[in-house]
């Protein structure tokens, strides 16, 4: 690993001064930036802990019902305390492992938008409005591709917020090795409409399936999945599978989530 | 350089790091507390996990400034008071919940952080809490045994597989 100074400043607006330097970068958790650091693919001259900012971190509601993350919040209090949205902190749960849950935080993960991650298949699904230090983003304009994001060079996520749905469940096929997903869905249920979002499975990272959100909010069940498939013709291919397993698990995955929701 | 200052195993411990310095470093370099092992470069394996304020980290993936102040504990720490083996320990023994030993004081404080939150778990959620240590040598078996009977669970039901 190269070296590299180190910050933590106690609020939002030291942290974002800190991130003005050139070649600072934020730290969440560490939990994919330290493995990042010892690969030397990344070569920060200052990294800036966000984990002492206070108003960065814990679960709670807002006056419109939705559930509010602060965007330091680490995988294991999201499900200890999101409660009052049980698909949430059952994803939480089930990402990684227990060392890797009581380090690593909601807005690194959704900072970082790996291919296979699971909050960003959580937060699309639940169309949450990821808020920064200068804004709120949509769930639907956040997610630019594999590894990319909406962000600015310099933007922390401060709070992430999930509006709550009738029902949902995120059904996960891990990938032995890695504890992420081989491929992950969510499916939320609204009082207008159903949303599918897909992790693991495309090369541009987390999707929504339009036509199994459209057969879905027209009747709530996995029947509804009979005879939908996705193409596997932009999808991951790896030795852990091939974009066909992927493209087929994309529809199993979807079935076993609507029928652990409805 | 930065100057640094922790509790370890109940005792103010203190040094210099560079922003780089890992925990595991800090503690087996600058400590010399050479039980917390660190076997891979990926964060997966689990054999340098250790406690900060209260909760089990892996030490090789946590920045040693991020523990200025903390309150860590490694497996040193872990014999009672008149260094006989602890409970979790003494099962691992009794149970041969370990063979060359490399992942077994990762397993230990993960196991010590399990059974503090969880004092009766199943054998399922132990498998489950123990995904994050990899262990080449047991096959699992003997540990989840060790566990369980730490727990004050009977464990003459889990028959070898
Ligand atoms: C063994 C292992 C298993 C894992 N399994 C899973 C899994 O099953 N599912 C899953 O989804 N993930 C998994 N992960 C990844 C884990 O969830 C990470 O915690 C997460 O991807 C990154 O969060 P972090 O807080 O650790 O971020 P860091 O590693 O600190 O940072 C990641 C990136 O985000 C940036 N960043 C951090 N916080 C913010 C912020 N608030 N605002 C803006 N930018 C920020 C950083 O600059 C960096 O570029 C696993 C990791 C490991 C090591
Ligand atoms: S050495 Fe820390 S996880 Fe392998
Ligand atoms: S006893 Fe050898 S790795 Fe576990």
């Amino acid at each position: 690993m190269y070296n590299f100074e180190f910050a933590k400043p106690s609020s939002v607006a030291d942290a974002v001064a800190a991130l003005g330097e050139e070649d600072a970068q934020a730290l969440g958790g560490g939990q994919t930036l330290i493995p990042t650091l010892k690969q030397r693919l990344a070569s920060p001259t200052k990294l800036v802990s966000l984990k002492g900012i206070s108003e960065m971190q814990g679960v709670c509601t807002g006056d419109d019902g939705a559930l509010c993350i602060g965007g330091a919040t680490c995988h294991a209090t999201v499900a200890a305390e999101a409660g009052a949205y049980p698909a949430l902190a059952s994803t939480a749960a089930h990402i990684g492992d227990p060392a890797v849950r009581n380090r690593g935080t909601i807005g690194g993960s959704l900072a970082n938008n790996d291919p296979s991650a699971c909050y960003p298949a959580a937060a699309l699904a639940s169309g949450a409005t990821i808020v920064t230090n200068s804004r709120e983003i949509a769930a639907d304009d956040y997610f630019q591709g594999m590894f990319t994001t909406a962000l600015d060079e310099g933007e922390i996520i401060t709070e992430v917020r999930f509006p709550v749905p009738e029902k949902a469940n995120y059904q996960k096929f891990v990938q032995p090795a890695s504890r992420f997903a081989l491929v992950g869905v969510y499916v939320a249920k609204f009082a207008d409409g159903v949303r599918v979002a897909i992790t693991g499975a495309s090369n541009d990272g987390v999707f929504r399936w339009a036509e199994a959100e459209a057969a879905l909010s027209a009747n709530f069940s996995a029947d509804a999945i009979d005879g939908l498939s996705l193409s596997g013709d932009d999808m991951i291919s790896d030795l852990h599978g091939t974009d066909a397993y992927r493209a087929h698990l994309c529809a199993v995955m979807t079935k076993r989530a609507v029928a652990a929701a409805a | 350089m930065a100057q640094v200052t922790m509790t370890v195993n109940g005792k103010a411990a203190s040094g210099e790091i560079e922003g780089r310095t890992l925990l595991s470093s800090f503690l087996r370099d600058q400590l010399k507390l050479t039980g917390t092992h660190v076997g891979c470069d990926t964060s997966q394996c689990g054999a340098c996990v250790v406690h900060v304020d209260g909760v089990a980290v892996k030490s090789c993936t946590m920045l040693a400034a991020e523990a200025d102040g903390a309150d860590v504990a490694t497996i040193e720490g872990q014999a009672n008071a008149d260094g006989s083996l602890n409970v979790i320990q003494q099962a691992f023994q009794d149970h041969h919940g370990l063979q060359c030993g490399f992942c077994t004081p990762g397993m230990v404080m993960s196991a010590a952080a399990l059974l503090k939150d969880n004092p009766k778990p199943s054998e399922s959620d132990v498998r489950e809490y123990l995904e994050g240590n990899i262990c080449r040598c047991t096959g699992y078996h003997n540990i989840v045994k060790a566990i369980m009977a730490a727990s004050g669970q009977d464990v003459g039901a889990i028959a070898a597989e």
